[in-house]
């Protein structure tokens, strides 16, 4: 009683191995309901990274994309690590800007 | 037209008690004056009728009635502790094509025929052919899970495929639940359960993980004939329910330690 007391008072993450199966549970219905293909997943999950990365770079390996569900639809999230903006495409919109004007 | 309700009990994973709960719930209706028969369409993994303690009086099984070799009527076993209890067995030594969702129909109806008013399936595990033709026949569908990632999962692919069934809101039984675990949240609770599950399905009601479950079978007796079983009470209340009774739900979590009894007398005082 006490650990989990504390760490309330810490606003530590629920571990409970209750909130665990079912955090695990939502996430693991989520994608039987949505019946999209391993396959199919993961290539959109490329398609992403390659359009993210002419902007910015991405930390690809803690790149998480997966389905969830926001009020009553079901939306695909994808957590993205930026490592950081690419000055190169900065410059590159800036020269362009000050070429149209 | 006959209003014999006609119910399946299902789960997708096995082992988590379609079985228990089908000879449990049979007794108990029966023993509230219902007319029950209980369909065994496990076939070739035969065991309600070992479950409910008449595995000695076997002569015919479903297979027979199919394929002509036998009366309906001489097939079913009439249980001695309560006369409008019968039992249609499984075969044995046959494999779940056996019989197939027409014959099944065939089955229920014939079986509404002979006044019976409660007519429970008991479907084998799994997805395939065997789930079709056990379900083929019903009108309603029991869902039985236990608070547990996988037969939740499960019990979720089985709601989708019974409303391509054309059984629409089954029923929702979470059994073997702790009260214990999940008051210390080392356990998915009732609530748990139902919103991971969302609206599709309905609860009817919830049984303890209870030791006498496991003496009663060893002894061919329900639980929901013996005073004083947890699990039994729990099962008598879900009969009721499918009368159409009101019952509130069971107390599962009522704290009978130290500091409950403190806290009742303090809360009482």
């Amino acid at each position: 009683m006490f650990p989990s007391f504390l760490e309330k008072l810490l606003g530590k993450a629920d571990t409970s191995a209750k909130t665990v199966a079912k955090d695990r549970l939502r996430l693991v219905l989520m994608h039987d309901r949505a019946d999209i293909p391993g396959p199919m997943m993961e290539e959109m999950r490329k398609e992403l990274l390659t359009v993210l990365s002419k902007y910015v770079e991405i930390d690809e390996a803690a790149l998480e994309v997966s389905l969830d569900r926001a009020d009553e639809t079901v939306a695909l999230m994808a957590n993205i690590p930026i490592r950081r903006v690419r000055p190169e495409k900065v410059e590159a919109d800036a020269a362009e800007a000050e070429a149209k004007a | 037209m006959s209003t014999a309700k006609v119910i399946v009990i299902t789960s997708g994973k096995g082992g988590v008690g379609k079985t228990t709960t089908t000879a449990n719930l049979g007794m108990a209706l029966a023993s509230m004056g219902e007319k029950v028969a209980l369909l065994d369409a496990d076939i070739g993994l035969r065991n309600l009728d070992l479950v409910l303690g008449l595995e000695n009086r076997i002569v015919y099984d479903i297979v027979d009635v199919v394929e002509g070799r036998c009366k309906l009527r001489q097939a079913v076993i009439k249980d001695k502790r309560l006369q409008n209890l019968g039992l249609l067995p499984a075969a044995q030594t046959r494999d779940k094509n056996a019989v197939t969702p027409e014959q099944m129909i065939k089955l229920v109806a014939d079986l509404q025929e002979e006044g019976y008013t409660f007519i429970l399936i008991d479907c084998p595990a799994g997805i395939e052919q065997g789930f079709k033709n056990a379900t083929a026949g019903a009108n309603q569908a029991i869902v039985v899970t236990n608070p547990e990632v996988s037969s939740v999962r499960d019990a979720d692919r089985i709601v989708g495929l019974l409303e391509a069934q054309d059984i629409e809101e089954p029923m929702l039984i979470v059994n073997r639940l702790r009260p214990k675990m999940v008051k210390n949240n080392e356990m998915l609770g009732v609530d748990d359960v139902q919103e991971v599950l969302g609206n599709s399905v309905k609860l009817l009601g919830v049984v303890p993980d209870d030791e006498t479950i496991i003496t009663s079978t060893n002894k061919g007796e329900p639980a929901s004939m013996i005073e004083g079983s947890k699990a039994g009470q729990a099962y008598r209340n879900i009969a009721r329910r499918l009368r159409g009774e009101e019952v509130p739900f069971m107390n599962l979590e009522e704290d009978t330690g130290f500091f409950g009894k403190l806290k009742k007398f303090f809360v009482a005082g």
